[in-house]
């Protein structure tokens, strides 16, 4: 399942119904980004995205993770629009047989999100708003799978 | 064609999509054509290094041919997660 939403989603409670949709699993990995508060006051964070490329990417993702590992499912939730310190941006979760599949999967499924999906963010402080920058290290984190 | 923006570069040419009559051949020429139109598409494609483009919402090179194309997409390289 992939979700693209600005609405706020509980992550606790969407890796519950996640582990209740899937059969014959002995390992279900999840992970979730969140805002992040920067000293001296909170941070608030706005995702752009690309409509119709985001969801085409997503599932491209999606669906070469689960060529490659041994997985039940996948779960991806990304948010857009505004958000403020402390709110979930994303959650990844993996429903495998194996842990080591649900782990690998799950690391491959975040840096491929990071630099493949058409996202981008703003992060506003009381300093400003700033656009975040890339990292060379999220590029060659593909290198790797 | 329809032209799209996102993030920095929406902001420096300042509209989020444009229909834009064209006869570049490549996305590279596409880019020389509006660097030459007004000096906010200069500043925002002074650096293609820094830039990540899209012909119908999938990532491409800049020496991709437009031939067909409905849809381009300039934009930074991506920052989800």
């Amino acid at each position: 399942m992939i979700r693209v939403q600005s609405m706020p989603f509980d992550s606790g409670g969407e890796l519950n119904t996640f582990s209740s949709s899937v059969a014959g699993v002995g390992a279900i990995v999840s992970f979730t980004g969140v805002v992040r508060d920067v000293e001296g006051g909170l941070s608030n964070m706005i995702i752009e995205h690309y409509p119709g490329m985001t969801e085409k990417a997503l599932e491209a993702i999606r669906s070469e993770a689960m060529q490659r590992w041994d997985l039940a499912d996948i779960l991806i939730v990304h948010r857009t629009g505004l958000l403020e310190a402390h709110e979930s941006i994303m959650m990844v979760a993996t429903a495998s047989k194996h842990r080591k599949d649900a782990f690998e999967a799950a690391e491959f499924l975040m840096d491929y999100l990071k630099s493949r999906a058409p996202f981008w963010k703003k992060e506003i402080t009381l300093d400003g708003a700033d656009w975040v920058a890339s990292k060379s290290e999220d590029e060659d984190a593909l290198s790797r799978w | 064609m329809q032209v799209l923006y996102f993030s920095w570069v929406r902001e420096r040419i300042g509209v989020p999509r444009e229909e834009v009559q064209t006869n570049a051949v490549t996305v590279a020429d596409l880019v020389s054509e509006l660097r030459e139109r007004e000096e906010r598409y200069n500043v925002a494609f002074a650096d293609v290094s820094a830039l990540r483009v899209a012909l119908d919402q999938e990532l491409v090179d800049f020496d991709a041919p437009l031939f067909g194309v409905n849809e381009v997409a300039f934009f930074p390289p991506m920052t989800g997660g």
